[in-house]
């Protein structure tokens, strides 16, 4: 079944409507493991909508219908999974951090709770290699009981990075995760991934084009909800075959 | 300031209506004021140890079998309304999809229950709790009636603290693999939890104040009893002591308490929700 | 890490027996917050059933227009008579009095609230007007019975129970309902309106007048459609005041009694017709609540479009 290890996420064919509207036109894209894949692409091309169907968030959106395959080590995504079991192996970071309002602890803690980790010496041990992961252990290891409310935007994401790591996902999407932050706490999150990238295999959606150039080793180019080119980032920043591409991103750096 | 009596001069109309606000802002709150101290007044002087004996009797209205039951009555209907209120906010909000026809449903009769008058639910109380269910005049006729009545308030205040909390919880939640359940008890239900606890207090406000539903449901028996057993709250007993009309200073003395626990639920309730909307921000 | 995703097949069963209980639970939940969900239309239906079976036969037993337009309710004679109109009169006479006395008191306490009232006064005054709703209603009869009636009395003549007194006790328990919703009201309405009045040359209290407070109508409307509901369906404080006497009015200083206090007066000993025919008074009121309410509905769903 897993006859190829290597590919994380198979996406073949996939169409994807908001009700009359169609969101994702044939959607055709391999995702490496280990690797950074990056989308880039006007607002409203559908980039973020592909990110959520790759663990169904979008299940929450009403009158929203996939057709096509998505298959994730092999499995179909829709037939062969069960849901909270693609979301665990599939973690997510959101634009906005979004800590639960309850202490640093329990916001990590509720991720191994909710698959059944119930002893306290096992997710003590999950809750500090979650936030050295982070690399924000050392910000927060004095106040683990305070509320992750009172932390600053770029430490609340990182402990959204950690707390989507407590689960030991493969995966880990990311939907814009530094547009809410400041420029420091964005290099921050962008050494992070760099650094998570031996154990993970990351996809993140971003505007802004020199990020991806700066962390990503494939990007995707969206526009109207189609994927205009996918390749290396380098081929893509450097010499892309597509005319549109070229205009977005001459474009941007223009 | 001279300004301003230079426009009304010019303006003699819109003096009159600034002063005829004023006047009625004084009025209501010269009611409230009113009210609150002529009970005071009226019951503190004859607040004796004595009405706060365990036996009722002619001799000695005493209050305490009552307070005993208003209790009673708060815990048993809240027992049965405040699960069900809960959890058909739970429905309305996280699983029910937009325009769907049974939740337009549940939303008008909400608003209908809301709006029907506490006699129609004694009366209701006493055909369908004392006669048809053959309870008789009981503790629990009267929880059952009670908590039909508080209902649409627990929904509509469990609904609304619901809708209050932000979506991000529950997509964080679901994106770590977190069933439905597992967010709304864990993530939802807690962030939800002051305004939820503010409307309940404020049902319990009204259980507690409440006559009309329960004299022919509960009924006006002064003594602790059991479930099946007639008994009348606080608010009962007073109207039973009050019409009476030979039992005057006691009545007095039982509208004090009655008066300050209700007012009390009110007011916890406001803060409650207050600290909660401080809370979030 | 490396060969996690390589599941065996034994650890994908014993995955699946988890994720199977797990559904059961969400779907049995499911099913039970739809269950609760449903209990507020269970709720109204079964009501609507006991009162209208009930009712019904019984008015017809009486005869709806004797039942409806008789003057003479004496259910105890030997030849019963179940007439209620003058007790349908009572409470319209007395939620009409209700509202000449609260209504144009709320909505002036509103106006001020919303538009005259500092921010450093507003803390102190806005909490009596809420706890004055939360007041039960058997206190305010209790108080209406020792001070205002003997009020009424001395000032006015009569016996002092009478539906000038049930008025102005009814008149000051639905204040906090017309303050309430006319402020949000009021609150509601566009700050550019009342600049745009003021731009033109308006003082302040024409611009809320003749600007604002007309903007705000359909929910003021609302507020005074719900205060009737209250004054209409109020029944401990008016029957300790109103008088109760089952006759005609001719002076706002007679006593008069209200549909809901003939419930509640005699429901306790009544038995057979007489049980009956209380229960066909109760659905008389019922009606005119229902009314109200699809009337309500009507304007606060106007309001939101």
């Amino acid at each position: 079944m897993n006859n190829n290890s290597d590919v994380k996420f198979d996406v073949s064919s996939v169409d994807l409507f908001y009700g009359d509207f169609q969101a994702l036109k044939n959607i055709n894209l391999t995702v490496l493991e280990h690797e950074i894949t990056a989308f880039i692409g006007p607002s409203g091309c559908g980039k973020s909508t592909l990110l959520k169907s790759l663990n169904r968030m979008n299940d929450l959106v009403e009158g929203c219908k996939i057709t096509g395959d998505i298959k994730f080590n092999g499995l179909d995504i829709f037939k062969d999974m069960e849901v909270t079991e693609l979301r665990k192996r599939v973690g997510m970071v959101f634009q906005k951090p979004n800590p639960f309002p309850m202490s640093i602890y329990d916001n990590i803690a509720f991720g191994p709770r909710t698959h059944g980790i119930k002893k306290k010496s096992k997710l003590d041990e999950i809750v500090e290699t979650s936030l050295r992961q982070a690399s924000i252990w050392d910000e927060v290891k004095d106040r683990l009981k305070k509320p992750a409310l009172g932390m600053s935007g770029g430490q609340q994401q990182r402990l959204c990075i950690a707390r989507a790591l407590a689960v030991k996902p493969e995966v880990i999407l990311m939907d814009e995760p530094t547009s809410a932050l400041d420029p420091i706490s964005t290099i921050k999150i962008e050494e992070l991934c760099t650094e998570l990238k031996k154990d993970y295999t990351i996809i993140i959606v971003t505007h802004n084009m020199q990020q991806a150039t700066r962390i990503a080793d494939k990007t995707a180019f969206f526009l109207l909800g189609e994927i205009i080119e996918f390749d290396t980032t380098e081929k893509i920043f450097s010499d892309p075959s597509d005319s549109r591409t070229r205009d977005y991103i001459t474009g941007h750096f223009g | 300031m001279s300004e301003k009596m230079k426009t009304y001069k010019a303006h003699p109309m819109s003096f009159v209506f600034m002063i005829l606000s004023v006047i009625a802002i004084a009025v209501t709150v010269l009611i409230f004021v009113m009210i609150v101290g002529y009970i005071l007044a009226r019951g503190i002087p004859h607040l004796s140890p004595k009405l706060f004996e365990w036996e009722y009797n002619s001799e000695n209205v005493s209050m305490l079998p009552s307070i005993i039951t208003t209790f009673e009555m708060v815990l048993i209907s809240m027992i049965i309304a405040a699960p069900i209120g809960v959890f058909c906010a739970i429905y309305l909000v996280e699983y029910a999809k937009r325009g769907n026809k049974a939740v337009k449903l549940v939303r008008l009769t909400t608003e209908t229950l809301s709006g029907i008058p506490s006699i129609i639910y004694g009366l209701f109380g006493n055909m369908f709790f004392v006669f048809a269910l053959h309870w008789g005049r009981s503790l629990l006729a009267g929880a059952c009636t009670l908590a039909i009545m508080v209902l649409p308030l627990i929904i509509r205040s469990t609904e609304e603290a619901l809708k209050a909390v932000d979506d991000s919880y529950r997509e964080g939640s679901f994106g770590l693999g977190a069933g439905k359940l597992r967010t709304i008890f864990v993530i939802i239900l807690p962030s939800a939890m002051s305004g939820i606890l503010s409307g309940i207090i404020l049902a319990i406000g009204r259980i507690v104040g409440e006559t009309a539903a329960l004299v022919f449901t509960s009924g006006t028996v002064a003594k602790v009893g059991g479930l099946f057993s007639s008994q009348s709250t606080l608010a009962v007993h007073m109207y039973t002591l009050s019409s009476e009309g030979i039992y005057m200073d006691e009545a007095a003395a039982t509208a004090v308490v009655l008066m300050v626990a209700v007012l009390l639920l009110n007011a916890l309730a406001t803060w409650v929700a207050k600290k909660f909307s401080k809370g979030d921000k | 890490m490396k060969n996690k995703n390589l599941s065996a097949t034994d650890l994908d069963a014993e995955l699946t027996k988890k994720h199977r209980i797990k559904n059961f639970a969400e779907n049995a939940m499911h099913i039970v917050f739809f269950i609760c969900a449903c209990m507020s239309i269970v709720a109204v239906v079964v009501i609507c059933l006991f009162m209208f079976c009930n009712g019904i036969p019984a008015m017809k037993e009486i005869g709806v227009f004797d039942f409806l337009f008789g003057s003479i309710w004496k259910p105890n004679d030997t030849i019963p008579s179940f007439g209620i109109a003058p007790m349908i009169l009572g409470s319209i006479y007395i939620t009409a009095g209700a509202i000449i006395v609260g209504v144009p008191i709320g909505l002036f306490t509103a106006i001020f609230m919303a538009k005259f009232c500092p921010k450093k006064l507003y803390k102190f005054l806005k909490p009596p007007i809420n706890l004055l709703a939360g007041i039960p209603s058997i206190i305010f009869g209790f108080f209406g019975m020792v001070i205002i009636v003997p009020f009424v009395r001395n000032t006015f003549g009569g016996n002092g129970n009478s539906i000038l007194t049930a008025s102005l006790l009814l008149g000051m328990m639905i204040l906090p309902t017309v303050v309430g919703m006319s402020e949000s009201a009021l609150r509601a309405v566009p700050d550019s309106y009342y600049e745009g009045a003021l731009a033109l040359g308006a003082t302040h209290e024409r611009a809320v007048a003749k600007v604002v407070f007309p903007a705000a109508k359909s929910g003021i409307a609302a507020s005074v459609v719900l205060a009737i509901g209250r004054a209409i369906g109020e029944t401990m404080a008016v029957q300790m005041v109103a008088g109760n006497s089952t006759a005609f009015a001719t002076s706002p200083l007679q006593g008069i009694r209200t549909l809901t206090s003939n419930i509640v007066i005699e429901m306790g000993y009544a038995t057979g017709l007489h049980y009956d025919a209380l229960i066909a008074t109760g659905v008389v009121l019922f009606v005119f609540i229902l009314i109200i309410n699809v009337l309500f509905s009507i304007l606060t769903n106007k309001k939101k479009s």
